[in-house]
């Protein structure tokens, strides 16, 4: 053996060595800033997990476009009918008066609202675009109520890291982190474009995540579950989406 | 490791090797990284094989332009009578795992090309070679120098750094510009490209300028001899020098 060629060799061992140890340290600091998405597993994990990683660290308080009342789509794609179960028709038909909005979990305070309790808590209102991960879109204005004030009400404990929020069919259901779930443009909404939501658009309470795809503004919403951990959550993958092959994370 | 001095000097008709070590490797990861990129960028396209201009656009509007081919959602007409598979949810994860691998492989690729010379030296056209008739004569096939160097003619050069220089540049911004968060942070990307669906048009058409480039390039590879600008790009020496092997 050359002596080049075993300076290369050690120099080798030290660089992946070092490799090594460097990555390592990277997956206990990501774990730490909670920078690991829960599909993280498999072999498209490492870059779901780059990509959930990069937007949380450049852009984990930024706010999604918020465009001019002129830009407000005439035709907006509602893609879904409202669920066709019995169950549904009876609260549309009684004009969503014993609809409620549950969250439990990890609060204080658990709580049931309908909802007049929803509107009576806080208002907002945003004209953001909807994005679906097909590539279509439509603007419109989105009327509702600061997930962040529910939570604030209920009072999450400190350890809360996901919010699990389900719709009334029991298979459609999602989760955020906290910097979306605090996030000042995600909207438990009641109201869509100046009159009440549509039940095409979700009504009576539909999740609006602006910096995410369509597919976590999850409609027609019953259920809101804090938690510290994902694993016990369906498949421990953070939503129903990542069982039936699409990310959990939507922010790209 | 080929002691390029020595060869310098015992054999003047192959001053270096043809590639350096960093440009065999990048290009060879980018291949794998394009290569996915391209293939699930078109079964994403197959959820709305339709396009448009400005901010918004879905099937109750107007599109710029269609592709004439099913799709895999129901709810997009096509004009055929039936639904291809859902692919989207491995497409998109694909598709963005590749794209990392092929944004830090060019990052590899682009910073070590200024650091070592490779673009000045390989890919900027050369000094009294940059006129319309050299281009012309390099379309016609005509060498401008046939001293057995390997030197790329101008049209190559030119194409080469278009690739790397507008053409990858642009498609990295035109796809960035379709993340609803990645926007959050950097408006100013997608607002200048006049809107979220003028972006998505762009993001396809400069991604089929990138696979035009691949279809031009790899039909010269044939024309020039597959396996021997193959083995090329791998072993980084030309097929002349094999005789070489071992002095």
């Amino acid at each position: 053996m050359s002596p080049i060629s075993r300076r290369k060799l050690i120099a080798g061992g030290a660089v992946t060595a070092a490799g090594v140890a460097g990555l390592a340290a990277a997956d206990r600091i990501a774990r730490r800033f909670g920078l690991i998405p829960p599909d993280s597993g498999g072999i498209y994990g490492p870059g779901e997990t780059l990509t959930y990683a990069a937007q949380r660290v450049v852009g984990k308080h930024a706010l999604a476009r918020e465009f001019p009342r002129g830009m407000i789509s005439k035709t907006p794609f509602m893609n879904e009918v409202a669920p066709p179960t019995d169950a549904f028709k009876q609260h549309e038909a009684a004009g969503f008066r014993d609809w409620r909005l549950v969250v439990d979990g990890m609060v204080e305070h658990p709580l049931s609202l309908s909802v007049a309790d929803l509107q009576a808590m806080a208002q907002r209102s945003q004209i953001t675009e909807v994005v679906c991960e097909e590539g279509w879109s439509y603007v419109a204005e989105w009327i509702g109520t600061p997930l962040s004030a529910v939570l604030q009400e209920a009072g999450t404990l400190p350890q809360v890291r996901y919010v699990v929020y389900h719709a009334i069919e029991k298979a459609w259901w999602e989760s955020i982190d906290m910097a979306d779930a605090l996030h000042p443009q995600t909207l438990l909404t009641w109201g869509m474009n100046d009159g009440d939501l549509p039940v095409g658009f979700g009504a009576p309470i539909r999740m609006r995540v602006p910096r995410q795809l369509g597919y976590k503004s999850v409609k027609y919403l019953t259920h809101l579950t804090a938690t510290d951990s994902m694993k016990k959550f369906g498949k421990g993958l953070g939503s129903a989406s990542p069982e039936g092959g699409y990310a959990w994370y939507a922010g790209i | 490791m080929l002691p390029r001095m020595a060869t310098a000097v015992s054999q003047p008709r192959v001053a270096t090797p043809r590639h350096g070590a960093t440009v065999r490797v990048t290009h060879w990861i980018t291949v794998v990284a394009f290569l996915a990129l391209a293939f699930s960028g078109y079964m994403i396209i197959l959820t709305h094989p339709r396009f448009y201009w400005g901010e918004t656009g879905n099937v109750n509007m107007k599109p710029l332009f269609r592709i004439p081919v099913p799709s895999s959602r129901d709810t997009v007409p096509t004009g055929y009578n039936y639904v291809l598979a859902d692919e989207n949810g491995w497409a998109r994860y694909l598709h963005f795992e590749a794209a990392w691998l092929f944004v830090l492989t060019g990052a590899v690729y682009g910073l070590a090309g200024f650091w070592s010379g490779h673009f000045r030296r390989d890919l900027l056209p050369q000094r009294g070679e940059r006129s319309w008739q050299d281009w012309l004569r390099a379309l016609r096939g005509v060498k401008a120098r046939d001293d057995g160097t390997h030197s790329y003619n101008v049209v190559q050069r030119t194409v080469y750094l278009g690739v790397i220089f507008f053409l990858t540049p642009a498609v990295i911004w035109t796809g960035l510009a379709l993340s609803p968060a990645f926007n959050a942070s950097f408006p100013f990307f997608v607002d200048v490209l006049g809107g979220r669906q003028s972006a998505r048009t762009l993001h396809f058409f400069v991604s089929d300028l990138l696979v035009a480039f691949l279809v031009v390039h790899v039909v010269m590879i044939v024309l020039a001899g597959f396996w021997t600008r193959t083995r090329t790009m791998i072993t980084g020496r030309a097929d002349h020098e094999r005789g070489r092997e071992g002095v």
